[in-house]
């Protein structure tokens, strides 16, 4: 089997994000990048995989600028075969799923697997249009994933509980914690070998914007948090109760 | 013009970000002039599907299927409805089965989606909407430019509120054009019993200052007391103290209860965007110094195990006097 894992690029979880001059984006000076976090476990588990002989190929895509080749790098150093970049700044969800399209179109892939959401924009709809536009069968929420033979086995959650599904290929897996226990560091031999892997740019297919961002603010400062001595920590009770009315 | 509703059942029963997202339909309704048509899947007995109308749903479409609809083929069952009832705005519960219908009936519309949103519009024209992006570190006003907007409401974000209308229950059987399916369903684990975190309204959280997992009953103790939820952090579920459902935090789920404890938590970033959105956060850490205090609303500096019986009892008393 061939995975496509789809890797969003997104600022270092402890950046301090500031909003740049036009009030729509965020200020990219100073970023550390990094692979989104649900995206490298998506890889991860793809890569443990391709370990145990269940997979034959494990490839990477994005849709960005030349800035998210560092990224792709990285996943070729964690271990990837190759890596797929659409050359283009993505506006919306929409533009970046109707771009992974034309790349699947293009080339076949069993599964492709996406990260539940990203943790810049935080849309959590890539793989359902993904799915959506392919016309593919997608599953959800998926925190296991094993194969045997041409059978896919899903581990699935749901709202206080689980569900297995067995499923054919091709099929979109749109996975969160749980799928990989931590994500798979990249070794000095694998950083040494991402430097010859393939890593093929194409151009982007054009799309109008569905959303877009109108306006960015930071949120408003939290106020004194309120201290209760710890000798009379009961009286905490009585606050929410009488004060914060939230027991 | 009318909104539509995927109103989720779980065996029969609607869950409550059902109602809470019918009342949020109705409060979208009136900003904007439109009908609210609830949509319901499975074997729903009609005085269930009654209850859709204390919250404002007018038109209730229940499609009568026993069997499991793959995702796939259930976007294409809510698009099919789409097209038949016109509405353009179409809402769907933040959880995990909005997260897999959203994006597919989208893509058939050709519809813009936002996910994670907390409010009313704050304009209709444009359509502009709130959602927190940047895992809780900044506000975004999101405009959808398409006719048909996808909306995903964030649990416990609006509130069930009763809004009496008189409802109209049509049956219908499944007339949508579907794919022959690529999957089965093999089987369905649910713990019983338990209050869901997704759903919770009070959220009582241990972190790796509980010391062990044999450290828990009182956190237990609380949330019993409270009606509340058990959760705790990433390292607390990664050394296997705690099931990894119940991580909360930015790998793990996002939350926005009215109401969360972190006991011995110290606010790691990571864990803070996961909560930031409760509205009233309490946190008990031992040191005073502990990031957690600067996004709590309330605070006890001190050992947990010494706090958590005060705060037992102090509950105990809350509930004896209710």
């Amino acid at each position: 089997m061939k995975i496509l894992v789809c890797i969003s690029n997104v600022p270092d979880t402890t950046t301090r994000i500031a909003i740049g001059p036009d009030g729509k984006s965020i200020s990219t000076a100073g970023i550390q990048w990094i692979i989104n976090p649900w995206d490298e476990l998506a890889l991860t588990r793809a890569l443990e995989l391709k370990d145990v002989g269940r997979v034959t190929e494990v490839v990477v895509a994005n849709v960005g600028p030349t800035l998210t080749e560092a990224t792709l790098r990285k996943a070729l150093a964690t271990g990837a075969d190759r890596a797929l970049r659409v050359n283009t700044e993505p506006t919306d969800a929409w533009s970046v799923a109707i771009n992974l399209a034309e790349l699947i179109k293009n080339e076949a892939f069993d599964v492709i697997l996406c990260g539940i959401e990203s943790s810049d924009h935080n849309g959590s709809v890539v793989g359902g249009l993904l799915a959506g536009i392919l016309d593919m069968n997608i599953i959800s929420s998926v925190s296991g994933l094993d194969i045997e033979g041409d059978t896919l086995k899903v581990q699935r959650e749901i709202a206080g509980g689980k569900e297995l599904h067995e499923t054919s290929a091709p099929v979109v897996l749109v996975v969160q914690k749980g799928i990989a226990l931590a994500p798979r560091i990249p070794s000095m031999r694998g950083i040494m070998m991402a430097r010859t892997k393939p890593l093929l740019t194409s151009d982007p297919v054009s799309s109008e914007p569905m959303t877009a961002t109108a306006q960015l603010f930071m949120p408003k400062a939290k106020g004194a948090c309120r201290m209760v001595d710890a000798e009379n920590a009961g009286d905490l009770i009585r606050l929410l109760h009488e004060e914060a009315k939230v027991i | 013009m009318s909104i539509l509703v995927y109103t989720e059942n779980r065996e029969g029963k609607f869950k409550k970000q059902s109602f809470e997202l019918v009342s949020y339909a109705h409060a979208l309704a009136q900003l904007a002039g439109r009908e609210v048509i609830a949509l319901s899947v499975g074997e729903v007995a009609d005085d269930e599907l009654k209850q859709l109308g204390e919250y404002g749903a007018s038109r209730i479409i229940a499609i009568d299927y026993s069997g499991h609809l793959e995702s796939r083929n259930f976007s294409k069952l809510i698009h099919h409805w789409v097209g038949a009832l016109g509405p353009d705005i179409v809402l769907f519960a933040d959880n995990n089965t909005g997260k897999s219908l959203a994006g597919g009936v989208a893509a058939r519309l050709k519809a813009g989606v936002v996910s994670g949103v907390s409010g009313l519009p704050i304009s209709m024209e444009p359509f502009i909407l709130s959602k927190m992006v940047y895992t809780g570190k900044v506000n975004a006003q999101i405009q959808i430019n398409t006719h048909h907007k996808v909306v995903l409401l964030a649990g416990n974000s609006f509130g069930v509120h009763t809004n009496p209308v008189t409802s109209i229950i049509e049956h219908h059987n499944i007339v949508a054009e579907l794919a022959s399916p690529s999957s089965e369903l093999l089987s369905t684990e649910m713990q019983k019993g338990k209050i869901l975190l997704s759903e919770a309204e009070v959220v009582v959280s241990g972190g790796r200052g509980m010391k062990g997992p044999e450290n828990w009953g009182p956190i237990e103790e609380l949330a019993g007391l409270l009606g509340a939820a058990t959760a705790c952090t990433r390292p607390v579920s990664d050394e296997g103290w705690r099931p990894h459902t119940e991580h909360v935090g930015q790998t793990g789920k996002v939350i926005n209860p009215n109401i969360y404890f972190a006991f011995g938590i110290s606010g790691a970033i990571q864990h803070v965007a996961g909560v930031s959105r409760s509205k009233v956060i309490v946190a008990v850490n031992k040191d005073p110094e502990a990031a957690i205090f600067s996004v709590a609303d309330y605070g006890i500096v001190g050992d947990v195990n010494q706090a958590l019986p005060q705060l037992i009892a102090a509950a105990k008393t809350l509930k004896d006097n209710a």
